[in-house]
């Protein structure tokens, strides 16, 4: 057997799932270069996210695609008014206090699910889930396809945002220098809550993007949570090239260490290369030192 | 609160839970105790490195998986008695608290980047936990039945709520000599300024080395009792955010950094989960659900903990 053929496929999966995580990571790294959060309800919230494209599908028959907006638009409402309602209410002066929130919020909504949805693994059918492209030698199922081409542009758009328009200037000015960005008139809890939303909208497109290649269950977003974490320290904390490259990274290792070692132990080598990271180069590959 | 008056207290819980025996007869309430004794002392581990050093672990469920596997695996692969595997399942827990703590300590990570390696590290066990055959892979473990007191398997709940309350009255020695000691002292030190503490000439790593030691130790011993009491383990159990999660409710609950505060802690959460139970019902993901709502309530309103309200109200 050609080892080309299995590889090869191999690669192409685990870029198309790791411009997935390269999208749930823009939005975490977003919400950490600006605030300086560690959000840990970030997988809780993409899996509220596929449960709502899921429910969309099911119960109205709207495609995943086509429930986009409504899924950006919702999910960037609930980040808003979470950081204005209870986030940003929380420190008390200590970054540790935050976290404890983000914490207890990821374990209310996972609970929850787990308890009106209970643990069922849930899927959609979609007309297109199985056509293919076709790539020279290599089939790219078109989901794959959608999603890796979403990502990259819902990635522009955000550059374009940070780069060309007044909030990104904001943002950034925030995530520079607090204080000196409130002397200037900018209306800090404002942006700090427009970031968070932006950064959980980001949530919402890589859910429709992933339901029709994926599942849903209450534990989704716990594996994606540690896969996110991991592509930010590895781009880079606040860098948004480090995300998107990372994002693919951690993908393609995901996928051949899943290839080599089997289903079960795969999992690890994502873990491996986080705490790696975490202890050898905690700026990770583009990260400037704090 | 002198230390005399802490120690009186201190004697005053364990006399009166080890009377509980005595007076109460229901196996329920029995086994209440026993669960909020467990908590408690898992608490009081979390308690050591996150209250009193300001270490906050997300991934506590390393240490207990580590001394629960211990004590499991030792009595099916290798036929030891359970009693013997305590002190080992005390140093699986410190010995891999040390080994995780030297690795992310000496690069100098802190606040939320420990928090972050520590998950990670339960996640890495958890995994290898779940694929291996010694550790019983998916299917989990299951400790032979043995009842008698010979091989730690107590007919009566009395028998498990004594060992519980020993182990508690344990950790509240630690926390107590924590108080009182220099060791202590350099802790908290490190914890409200380690570069100020650094500066004064507090060896800030072998501090925290020597926290997480005696943390993941403690946290070991509820491990073992656990695998005890259930005679069932499985890698989520062990090493699942669960476990990592409760570790550090009851101490946030009940009050950071105090001696009493996760044994407060553990019995309120315990009866609020209890009363849950009751008035909706057994349900998957019901107990957490509020115990996830009361996390952000304590950090929101409370941030001082249940212990905050008795001082409070004296000052």
């Amino acid at each position: 057997m050609n080892y080309a053929d299995i590889v090869l496929p191999s690669l192409v999966n685990g870029l198309t799932t790791g411009a997935v995580y390269a999208l749930v990571a823009l939005g975490l790294t977003l919400i950490y270069g600006v605030l300086h959060i560690i959000n840990f309800a970030h997988g809780s919230f993409l899996m509220l996210a596929l449960y709502g494209v899921f429910f969309l599908k099911s119960g109205l028959g709207i495609d995943p695609y086509l429930a986009l907006p409504v899924l950006a638009g919702g999910a960037f409402v609930v980040g808003y008014a979470l950081q204005r309602s209870i986030i940003g209410r929380a420190s008390h002066g200590r970054d540790e206090n935050i976290l404890l929130v983000t914490l207890g919020l990821s374990v209310i909504v996972e609970n929850a699910a787990l308890y009106f949805w209970r643990s069922d693994t849930r899927t959609i059918e979609t007309p297109y889930a199985f056509e293919t492209l076709e790539l020279g030698a290599i089939l790219v199922p078109v989901p794959r396809a959608v999603a890796f081409f979403g990502a990259v542009l819902v990635a522009f758009l955000l550059w374009l945002l940070m780069t060309r328009t007044d909030l990104g200037k904001a943002i950034r000015a925030l995530a520079k220098e607090r204080q000196g960005a409130r002397l200037v008139g900018i209306d800090v809890d404002h942006v700090f809550a427009m970031s968070f939303g932006i950064g959980t909208a980001c949530l919402g497109v890589a859910a429709c993007l992933l339901l029709p290649m994926f599942y849903v269950t209450p534990q989704v977003g716990h594996a994606f949570v540690l896969v996110a974490f991991t592509v930010v320290v590895l781009g880079g904390m606040g860098s948004f090239t480090g995300a998107l490259i990372g994002g693919m990274l951690v993908g393609m290792v995901e996928s051949l260490s899943g290839l080599f070692l089997g289903e079960s132990l795969g999992q690890i080598g994502v873990f491996l290369i986080f705490i790696a990271i975490l202890l050898f180069r905690p700026t990770g590959l583009l990260g400037h030192r704090a | 609160m002198s230390p005399r008056g802490q120690i009186a207290i201190a004697l005053v819980f364990v006399l009166v839970v080890a009377s509980v025996p005595a007076w109460v007869a229901s196996d329920f309430w029995l086994s209440f105790v026993i669960m909020s004794l467990f908590y408690a002392q898992l608490g009081i581990a979390w308690n050591i490195l996150g209250g009193y050093g300001g270490q906050y672990s997300f991934g506590h469920a390393a240490f207990f998986g580590w001394g629960a596997y211990a004590t499991a695996m030792a009595q099916i692969h290798l036929g030891a008695n359970p009693w013997l595997m305590l002190p080992v399942a005390a140093a699986a827990g410190g010995g891999i608290g040390v080994v995780l703590g030297w690795l992310s300590f000496r690069y100098g990570l802190r606040g939320s980047y420990f928090a972050l390696v520590t998950l990670a590290f339960a996640e890495v066990f958890r995994v290898l936990a779940t694929t291996f055959a010694v550790t019983g892979a998916g299917a989990g473990l299951l400790i032979a039945l043995a009842p008698g007191a010979a091989q730690l398997q107590f007919t009566t709940k009395a028998g498990f709520l004594y060992l519980a309350l020993a182990f508690v009255a344990l950790g509240l020695a630690a926390s107590l000599w924590l108080e009182h000691s220099r060791f202590g002292a350099r802790l908290a030190a490190l914890r409200e300024n380690e570069d100020a503490a650094r500066a004064l000439g507090v060896d800030v790593l072998r501090v925290k080395l020597g926290a997480i030691a005696l943390s993941g130790a403690l946290a070991g011993l509820a491990g073992a009792f656990y695998a005890q009491y259930f005679l069932y383990l499985d890698a989520g159990i062990a090493f699942g955010p669960a476990m990592s999660v409760e570790a550090l409710l009851a101490p946030i609950v009940g009050g950071l950094g105090t001696v009493f505060g996760p044994v407060i802690g553990a019995f309120a959460l315990q009866l609020v989960a209890e009363v849950a139970r009751h008035v909706l019902g057994e349900a998957p993901g019901l107990a957490l659900t509020l115990f996830g709502a009361i996390l952000v309530g304590m950090v929101l309103f409370l941030p001082r903990g249940l212990m905050s309200l008795a001082r409070r109200r004296r000052a």
